[in-house]
């Protein structure tokens, strides 16, 4: 997978073309069919915004990145997902390797019961990143640095993940996805259960990692959409509606749809 | 509502008039009270069952012994002067006792009271004299005063059991028998000691000589059995159904089974046991080994099920963090859902233990219900469980069987109450807020 992804890796630079693309998605739970012929580019160390009202396929999108909607019993995936130019949908991909390298996020923070160490340090003992434990407590580190959590959580690295606030908690999700440095990071929604200082500081936050990584993020707010991503994309009953530049797509949305969404006559 | 001021007034509606509003209070007392009343009921049931076994059962923990002065005959104990232990061993002590008895009787003549006589003291009571000669075996030669165990009747006699005021042809212990137990309490020689043997030996014919420990040993080998075949196999069974088995019409079937069997009657399982372990794998009856497994097949569904609980309470979010971060499947049971979940399958486990300890018709229809008088020394000799102990001893004719009865139930209870405690005490402790 690894040896794959680099031998194409200088073609892709060649061609420059985006880091994750969908071509034709569909989606089925069941009989139903969530998702209807999606095609989206996701561009490398940009922050995508999906966005669309509650139930249109936002977030069944987001988890067809990186495979979770495996576990869902039911729910079918046709068309061509692609990281690097590598089908990650193909027969005899591990999607282990695939998480580590498409890390996630959550609505609700969702640290392990477990001290804040362990929580940064689970991925990378689980891919063998690091054995040593010098390694381990430098990757911890600048996780939680890279997190903005290092300095409110340094004394107390021992202490349990579930005991910090909800903010702080998310911020430590974000340190534990990146840890594992993953190339790509899926949030889903993960503002939705903050209040609005740490919401602020979680956008921040999403602002630097954009350096490093290339996000991708779900969310209700369209205000959030505006002010962290690069680019937008509106989704509506299963359908891609538009995707274009953030700023076009706010100012000057091609789609009725997307002008009534946006405009808040519907959603 | 009260006086009724103006704003009050104002707010009133006429569907709430006060008349309703009084009926609604109404009401809620007298489902409060239902309430109580329904509890109290119950804790007077409970406290009068406790209270009965109490009762009846403390006196079980305690045995009347007679000071005994014995002469302890050499020629009888030791002619050869060996010293040696296997022959001290078998020594008739009771018959120095007996001759103990006729010394101090010497008016008792017949062939019938002799027997009467000796029978007042238990037909072990030898052992006691046994026990201190080996003990120390320089008092050989000597005449020392032991303490020996007193047969049942006049146990029960001391313990106040029987009547004296019974015509003589209505009770068990007759009145030369009332005169001479009566003769050894005017010198001091009679007490009720703790009853070490109720605690250390196996049944017994003889209520004065038997005890609980074989049945002990026998619920313990049973239980291990039980626990060792369904804590694997009932963890498993629920971490797959949970975790990896697909939902399609096969599990459902296998759930509905699950949940069918916990219902069962135990006996069915009983009857299986007999018919298949015994009948078809010629395993040996009467013993824990099979006990034990007739007790999985019955503790298994309770297990399945407990654990599947406990694992269905560990929130989704945790398994998706850690499918988010790269475990896989297995990863995520095992670094996370089965140790957050393992304080409810443990509970789960305990609850079901202490429900196979107290089982009893299942172990009838194997075999276990056997007079054993042995301790079992392993899964595969012959032995009882602590509820048939009970089950044997209610159904004993002595009057001292009674307390023995009710003393094992209380001791039953005490390992029951301790199984509870243990899993009320786990889930407190590892009580997790999400």
């Amino acid at each position: 997978m690894d040896a794959v992804a680099e031998a194409e890796a200088p073609q892709r630079a060649l061609r420059n073309s985006p880091k994750m693309t969908a071509r034709q998605v569909d989606v089925y739970y069941g009989e139903t069919k969530a998702l209807k012929n999606i095609d989206l580019d996701i561009e490398e160390n940009q922050v995508t915004s999906l966005i669309g009202p509650s139930g249109c396929g936002k977030s069944t999108f987001l988890r067809c990145l990186n495979r979770m909607n495996d576990v869902i019993d039911g729910c079918r995936v046709e068309g061509d997902i692609t990281l690097d130019d590598v089908d990650i949908y193909r027969s005899g991909l591990d999607v282990v390797q695939l998480r580590a390298r498409v890390g996630m996020v959550f609505q609700k923070p969702n640290p392990f019961p477990k001290s804040i160490y362990d929580n940064i340090a689970y991925g990378p003992r689980l891919h063998g990143i690091a054995e040593a434990k010098s390694d381990l407590d430098d990757i911890v580190e600048i996780s939680l640095t890279k997190a903005g959590l290092w300095k409110e959580v340094k004394d107390r690295l021992q202490a349990p993940g579930t005991g910090l606030s909800g903010g702080q908690q998310q911020r430590l999700c974000i340190a534990r996805a990146i840890a594992v440095n993953p190339e790509v990071i899926l949030m889903d929604e993960p503002c939705s259960a903050l209040d609005p200082i740490a919401t602020a500081r979680i956008e921040e936050l999403i602002d630097e990692l954009r350096q490093n990584f290339t996000i991708v993020i779900v969310t209700h707010s369209m205000q959030q959409a505006a002010r962290v991503s690069q680019k937008t994309a509106f989704f509506h009953l299963g359908d891609l509606v538009e995707v274009s530049e953030t700023e076009q797509l706010f100012t000057n949305p091609r789609d009725q749809r997307t002008q009534g969404y946006i405009t808040g006559r519907f959603g | 509502m009260t006086d009724s001021t103006a704003p009050a007034a104002a707010l009133r509606r006429a569907d709430l008039s006060e008349e309703r509003l009084k009926r609604r209070y109404a009401a809620e007392k007298r489902f409060r009270a239902y309430g109580l009343a329904a509890i109290f009921a119950a804790l007077a049931i409970l406290g009068i069952l406790i209270g009965t076994i109490v009762w009846n059962g403390h006196t079980a923990f305690v045995q009347t012994h007679i000071a005994m002065p014995v002469y302890l005959d050499p020629e009888i104990i030791d002619p050869q002067g060996s010293n040696d232990a296997t022959v001290i061993q078998r020594a008739d002590y009771q018959g120095l006792l007996k001759t103990s008895l006729r010394e101090r009787f010497p008016e008792v003549t017949g062939r019938r009271d002799r027997i009467k006589l000796y029978g007042i003291l238990s037909n072990g009571a030898g052992f006691d004299v046994r026990d201190r000669v080996l003990a120390d075996p320089s008092i050989i030669g000597t005449t020392q005063t032991i303490w020996v165990k007193s047969s049942d009747d006049i146990d029960s006699l001391v313990k106040g059991y029987i009547d004296r005021d019974l015509p003589e042809g209505d009770r068990r212990v007759k009145d030369n028998e009332i005169v001479w137990i009566d003769s050894f309490a005017a010198d001091g020689g009679v007490d009720t000691k703790f009853n070490t043997t109720f605690f250390t030996a196996g049944d017994s014919r003889e209520p004065e000589q038997a005890g609980i420990w074989g049945a002990v040993v026998g619920s313990f080998f049973t239980l291990l059995i039980t626990l060792v075949l369904t804590f694997p196999v009932g963890v498993l069974s629920a971490v797959y159904l949970e975790e990896f088995a697909p939902k399609n019409r096969w599990t459902d079937l296998i759930e509905v089974n699950i949940n069918n069997l916990a219902a069962v009657p135990s006996i069915i399982f009983g009857l299986l046991g007999l018919a298949v372990f015994l009948g078809v794998f010629g395993f040996p009856r009467s013993a824990p080994l099979v006990g034990g497994m007739v007790l999985a097949l019955m503790t298994l569904p309770t297990i399945i099920i407990a654990s599947r609980a406990a694992l269905k309470a560990v929130p989704p979010s945790i398994r998706e963090a850690a499918l988010g971060v790269g475990a896989s499947r297995l990863q995520v049971v095992t670094h996370h859902v089965l140790p957050l979940a393992m304080p409810g399958v443990l509970t789960g486990t305990i609850i079901g233990m202490a429900q196979a300890l107290g089982e009893t018709a299942p172990l009838l229809m194997i075999g276990m219900v056997a007079f054993i008088v042995d301790i079992p020394g392993g899964v595969t000799d012959p032995a009882t469980v602590l509820p048939v102990q009970i089950f044997l001893w209610a159904d004993a004719p002595e009057r001292a069987f009674v307390e023995k009865t009710n003393g094992a139930i209380m001791v039953l209870l005490g390992f029951l109450i301790l199984m509870n405690a243990l899993a009320v005490l786990l889930r407190k402790r590892f009580e997790r807020q999400w």
